[in-house]
């Protein structure tokens, strides 16, 4: 039989091109085709390796079936379809059509069989994206695009050298677990962190993706730092490291949000601490532990990205984008804040929403690995998530005072696509069968057992109360909070500022000094050789003859005395 | 806002509501905690299968988390301006 493979990435890329040169008629209807297309090419791509071609005289495999990559694609693909949905109507063209080449990028990366591909579809991720970061239109969103690029690129050029590295020692650029024991692996490993969003540089994120139009920072939210999880599964599973970086991700997020006050900057720090979860997973790395971080990305880009669209409702109906401007949209934004909250309590994994049944896997694997300092602080960590993200977040935006605005739910398309995700949210709530057939190792758990159900609600309502008991201290002040990008924003420059300006004064300094060196030698010929100086003025004749009868009578005294 | 307007305003947060909110929260806090009375809890650890530990650890940390949030804000909070990025 002759069976044709199609790469899915391709059909969407495809899609993406042609949404940007066809009429304004057509581009909804091939917007939204092109990621079904593109599922559908997903589900007919079977294990193993499949396509191969040779590129710069490698052999590369362009494509590799397997469950795991088959999840990530779905997910990816699936979550084109939603943002599409959502924004096509209000987004630009090129923003439309660059979001889908971001997804179409992070759906190649998917189904990458070997590091040379992973990486071109890598940098086609880094170019698109960074569209959607600039179509947000603000003088903010063009200087915060440009450092996103720069972050990105310089992630980039990590990943290719470790990757050039690689092929160079090896002689293969096979996708396979690698060992932290050599340069190469050490720079694939950070390049793939940049963009997970790993400290130093967790920045980045929440520089950029506030900064988006309110339908771009959906599709931003859902595939980089996911891909990152994706290939530090395939690449680095069960690294010790991870599960420290994870940890710091995760608190750092909690706390961020909790100082911030713009809508979509809480939810970005929250993309850092829910990142934080799956990155742990993925050190602990037992079977259990990767089938948690897998099903976790699964499941929290769809309610992050329902998170987002909520988000994105509001601004797009009030213009406002602060927590100390909003407040009491309940009264005329019901459907916004249905969805938003059924986003909210899907990200704290409440019972019967997707995060209660993937959160659970990562801890319970920390459990079985007797990793107890990990597990208190997971759980710690999952009330954190319920103070930050799952009351914070649709208390000042739909409840807490009242803002006075009465703006009403958005455009129909807006709706329909959050209506779809918070769907799936409770969906695979409440049938997680269907999540955990897709998992890349067959999965014995059940997360339904009563004493899971009570310590979760326990663990998640005594956490409301507290939100409660301490929102006085938590009043949203007009600020910012100073993060480690200040360094690269403020400090850096400055430092150089400071030693421009010690160089231009050295110079200055040493240019005065030298003219006052030859100053000074130019005033000793002077004095000796001028026209006055000692040794060339005219001497008269009296003052001659005395100086040699000086020395005649020197002469006499030496010889005679 | 006097008395009057309160009645006005929608009925979710008229203040009466409020307090009953709270009673109904409070009576679900403690059926949530009274339930581990009927349901086996194994710990994993020992204390996790204590009565109450998850809500006691989980009011604890987030008061922790909020009061170490605040303490970090007087360092690293600046005015919405800092970066001037708004400037053109």
């Amino acid at each position: 039989m002759f069976e044709i493979i199609i790469p899915p990435a391709l059909i969407l890329l495809i899609g993406a091109f042609l949404v940007a040169v066809s009429r304004p008629g057509m581009r909804p209807v091939i917007a939204l085709a092109a990621p079904l297309a593109t599922l559908y090419a997903i589900w007919q791509v079977p294990d193993g390796i499949l396509l191969s071609a040779t590129f710069l005289g490698y052999e590369v495999q362009l494509i590799e079936g397997g469950p795991l990559r088959r999840l990530f694609a779905t997910v990816f693909a699936c979550m084109a379809f939603a943002g599409v949905l959502f924004s096509f109507k209000q987004a630009k063209w090129y923003e439309l059509a660059a979001a889908m080449a971001y997804a179409s990028g992070a759906i190649g990366v998917s189904f990458a069989g070997d590091l040379i591909v992973m990486f071109v579809f890598w940098e086609l991720m880094a170019l698109f994206s960074v569209v959607v970061v600039w179509s947000g239109g603000t003088f903010g969103s063009k200087r915060a695009g440009i450092r996103y690029i720069v972050m990105h690129l310089l992630g980039g050029i990590l990943l290719k050298v470790g990757i050039e590295g690689i092929m160079i020692h090896t002689g293969s650029v096979e996708i396979r677990a690698l060992t932290l024991d050599n340069f190469d692996t050490w720079l694939v490993f950070i390049g793939i962190l940049v963009n997970a969003a790993a400290p130093p540089v967790s920045a980045w994120l929440a520089d950029a993706y506030p900064e988006s139009s309110p339908t771009g920072s959906v599709f931003l939210s859902a595939f980089t730092t996911k891909t990152a999880v994706l290939a530090l599964i395939l690449l680095f599973p069960g690294q010790p490291l991870l599960i420290g970086i994870g940890l710091w991700m995760i608190f750092y997020g909690i706390i961020y949000a909790l100082l911030e006050n713009d809508i979509r900057r809480i939810l970005s720090y929250s993309i850092i601490n829910q990142v934080g979860f799956m990155v742990v997973a993925v050190g602990i790395g037992t079977e259990l532990a990767l089938n948690g971080a897998a099903a976790h990305a699964f499941a929290h880009i769809f309610y992050k990205a329902l998170l987002f669209m909520s988000a994105g409702a509001v601004i797009h109906q009030t213009g406002k984008n602060k927590c100390s401007e909003l407040g009491g949209l309940f009264r005329s934004m019901p459907l916004t804040t249905v969805c938003g909250t059924i986003g909210a309590l899907a990200i704290s994994a409440f019972p019967l929403t997707s995060g209660f049944i993937s959160k659970s896997l990562t801890a319970s694997a920390a459990a079985e690995s007797h990793l107890t300092l990990v597990w208190f602080l997971l759980t710690a960590a999952s009330a954190g998530v319920f103070l930050h993200a799952g009351i914070k977040f649709p208390w000042y935006v739909f409840f807490q005072k009242d803002s006075g605005l009465r703006p009403r739910d958005p455009p129909w398309n807006m709706q329909a696509a959050m209506v779809l995700l918070s769907v799936i949210c409770i969906g695979l709530g409440m049938f997680p069968q269907l999540l955990y057939a897709l998992l890349p190792y067959p999965v014995d758990y059940e997360p339904y057992t009563a004493a899971h159900v009570v310590t979760q609600l326990q663990l998640l309502l005594f956490a409301g109360l507290a939100f409660f008991v301490m929102l006085p201290m938590m009043k949203r002040t007009l600020t910012i909070s100073l993060d480690l990008d200040w360094f690269w924003r403020v400090g850096f420059v400055a430092a150089f500022e400071k030693l421009e300006a010690g160089l231009n004064a050295a110079r200055r300094g040493l240019g005065l000094a030298a003219a006052a060196v030859i100053r000074r030698v130019s005033a000793e010929l002077m004095r000796h050789h001028g026209a006055q100086g000692v040794l060339a003025r005219a001497w008269p004749v009296g003052s001659m003859l005395l100086w040699v009868a000086v020395l005649l009578a020197g002469l006499m005294i030496a010889r005679y005395a | 806002m006097s008395e009057r307007d309160a009645h006005k305003d929608h009925w979710l947060v008229r203040p009466g509501t409020i307090r009953w909110l709270w009673r109904i929260f409070g009576l679900v806090l403690g059926l949530t905690v009274a339930a581990q009375l009927f349901v086996e809890v194994h710990g994993h650890f020992g204390a996790d299968g204590w009565l109450g530990f998850n809500a006691l650890y989980g009011f604890g940390t987030c008061v922790a988390m909020v009061l170490f949030a605040k303490l970090l804000g007087f360092l690293v909070k600046r005015p919405e301006n800092y970066y001037r990025d708004d400037d053109v």
